[in-house]
């Protein structure tokens, strides 16, 4: 018999004015919020992830400075240099190891000066390394092989015109860096990370000549042996840094970072913004819910006589009740449906937003559990909202709303 | 059988007083009333405005309980019911029929006429069969899909008068039926009402209209400042004829 009641609070919501509907504004940005929320959460960790350079395979990198007191500059930092790559290379819990430098450059191309950074790439099975770690494809000419000289790649957002050479830098042009001249032989696919996207890529050869880095090296990545092995391979390669830097423990001139360890920072920013958007969702869903006691309350008055019909004609306080109760259970459902739809389109769009911005492939997907949950929730606080105005619709005394009228 | 069963009271009004407290003063709206309907009458409660009629309509249909004094319905004292309990008696025994109509504005005239029943929990395909039947007996099968404002005065007081009819009730309490309608479709209602006390069912009517009263009813209470002032009963056979129809006409105008 609950179903009649339903079709009656449906026929009552029908008829309802606009006024009511926007009402649900509340209940429908804090449920959109949350379904978008949730329905981004992993989309959101890979973009920021990929800004922040973080690359999702297994990799350590090592990088000179540390901690330190005092005034700028007083505490110059010690580089580390090929004869520690070298070392490390030969430690037997690493299986690869390769420096990275990054340089600032100088580059101009059609008459324009630009400042940006060119990094190194090694020769040999180094640069297999190095390709298969960015996962590095031409979209126009070709990698760099051995052998190049006076030869570059660079990254896909030189291949824009909002490069700031004022027009796009194709394969076959050439550009001068540091007063050198480089042929431009590929462009690097987009990898959707700015770091990537706006750097030369050159020999080490070429690097070294335009830079005065000698035996420096920026940063070392290392590949552990073993993925399970990965906290032995740090440890290994801190004891021997330790050592070659004549350093003791907890005054480290250098740092070591895993991934795992840059991805909980990401994680822990992530979470920030969660938080933050969960509270907000919060407050505009109770808004929302006091929207709807609001409406509900207006209803009750606006319908005093109807109940009053209804109890004459045999209605007990129950069955009033319920109506007022389902309907209002109702006003927060189609808040949630619409919020839903609202979510899940922000969720889509955001997804193919991060999918362009860095060239990934992230699944739209639709989390039906969360959709069923939500459309629960929104069903429970809509008739959570409407108890105390379905308690007033109940009790109203028929005698007195027929005689109002 | 018949006449056995008309001598039975269906309601009876024991001396009962309604009073209402408004800070000092008491208003009597109700004082010291004694009315007895038996089954199958066609009764009217008379009287001018502020006489109590219509305190002792909501008394009678037990939308009020008294101050003092016993009501009972089938032999049952309704004074001491709780409210939901009232509310489950007059869905089942009392059918009501309103000055203004009182029907819900946004349900069809089936809709409406199925109301009733559904807060008798009565099976939705009955509700709707019922429904039908009872739009017919009151010749509006051609408006049951309609709003009660794609209706005219005169309609809407058909469909409430099939809404009263919905649970076989034992009386209709009719409070003023013809109250906001013109003279001529006044009468059509008030032919089905008495199309309804020849099949036999128990009418108690309210209007302040002598000659509505005395044209339809069998017996008059007249009400005067919350009393009982006189009981006219209508001689058994009498009828008007056409030519009174026509003065009582003219004297309503």
């Amino acid at each position: 018999m609950i179903k009649d009641y339903f079709v009656l609070s449906v026929k009552n919501l029908k008829h309802r004015g606009l006024r009511s509907w926007l009402t649900l504004l509340g209940i429908l940005i804090g449920v959109g919020a949350v379904v978008a929320l949730i329905s981004l959460g992993d989309g959101l960790q890979a973009a920021v992830a990929s800004q922040f350079g973080v690359s999702s395979t297994d990799l350590i990198t090592v990088q000179a400075g540390g901690i330190n007191y005092g005034p700028p500059g007083s505490g110059a930092v010690i580089p580390l240099t090929t004869d520690d790559l070298t070392q490390i290379k030969n430690l037997p819990s690493v299986k690869a190891a390769i420096g990275r430098d990054i340089v600032p450059v100088k580059a101009s191309f059609n008459q324009k000066l630009v400042f940006t950074y060119a990094t190194n790439i090694p020769s040999g099975s180094d640069r297999q390394f190095v390709y298969s770690q960015i996962n590095a494809q031409a979209i126009s000419g070709r990698l760099l092989k051995d052998g190049d000289i006076g030869k570059i790649v660079i990254g896909y957002n030189f291949y824009t015109d909002s490069n700031g050479f004022g027009k796009a830098v194709i394969p076959g042009n050439t550009i001068v860096i540091q007063n050198k001249s480089f042929q431009v032989v590929g462009i690097l696919a987009r990898q959707g990370s700015f770091i990537f996207d706006n750097v030369i890529y050159m020999n080490q050869n070429d690097l070294d000549s335009i830079s005065n880095y000698g035996n420096k090296i920026d940063t070392i990545a290392i590949e552990p042996a073993s993925k399970d092995l990965m906290n032995r391979t740090v440890s290994d390669v801190e004891n021997l840094l330790l050592r070659l830097r004549n350093v003791k423990k907890d005054a480290e001139n250098f740092q070591i970072s895993t991934p795992e360890a840059s991805l909980n920072q990401v994680k822990q920013i992530i979470n920030g913004v969660q938080i933050f958007i969960a509270i907000v969702a919060s407050i505009s869903i109770f808004i929302g819910a006091i929207g709807i006691v609001n409406t509900m309350y207006t209803s009750v008055l606006e319908r005093r006589k109807d109940i009053g019909i209804m109890k004459s004609i045999g209605a007990t306080n129950f069955q009033i009740f319920i109506q007022f109760f389902i309907e209002s259970s109702l006003l927060g459902l189609v808040g949630g449906i619409i919020g839903i739809i609202f979510g899940e389109f922000i969720a889509i769009f955001g997804i193919i937003g991060i999918n362009s911005l860095i060239g990934g492939h992230l699944p739209i997907t639709i989390n039906l559990g969360l959709i069923f949950g939500v459309l629960i929730g929104s069903f429970l606080i809509g008739g959570a909202a409407g108890i105390v105005p379905a308690l007033n619709a109940a009790n109203q005394n028929p005698v007195e709303v027929l005689r109002d009228e | 059988m018949e006449n056995e069963k008309k001598k039975s009271a269906l309601i009876e009004l024991k001396k009962v007083f309604k009073y209402y407290f408004m800070g000092e003063n008491v208003v009597k709206a109700v004082d010291g009333i004694s009315i007895k309907v038996n089954q199958g009458e066609f009764v009217a409660i008379m009287g001018p405005s502020g006489s109590g009629k219509s305190t002792s309509m909501n008394l009678v249909g037990s939308l009020d309980v008294p101050t003092k004094g016993h009501i009972f319905l089938d032999g049952e004292d309704i004074s001491t019911f709780s409210e939901s309990d009232l509310a489950q008696l007059r869905g089942r025994k009392i059918g009501f029929i309103f000055q203004s109509f009182n029907l819900i504005p946004n349900l069809t005239a089936k809709e409406n006429v199925m109301l009733p029943m559904t807060f008798q929990d009565i099976p939705e395909e009955e509700r709707e069969i019922k429904a039908e039947e009872l739009l017919k007996l009151v010749e509006l099968e051609d408006r049951m899909d309609h709003y009660p404002n794609q209706l005219s005065g005169g309609q809407k007081q058909r469909v409430a008068i099939a809404r009263a009819l919905a649970n076989d009730p034992e009386v209709i309490l009719a409070d003023e039926p013809t109250g906001n309608l013109d003279t001529k479709t006044g009468s059509i209602v008030m032919h089905f009402l008495d199309k309804l006390h020849k099949q036999g069912k128990t009418i108690i009517m309210i209007t302040h209209e002598p000659e509505l009263a005395e044209y339809h009813a069998e017996i008059v209470y007249w009400l005067r400042d919350g009393k009982l002032e006189r009981v006219t009963r209508k001689k058994k056979g009498k009828r008007y004829v056409d030519g009174e129809i026509k003065r009582l006409v003219q004297a309503r105008k």
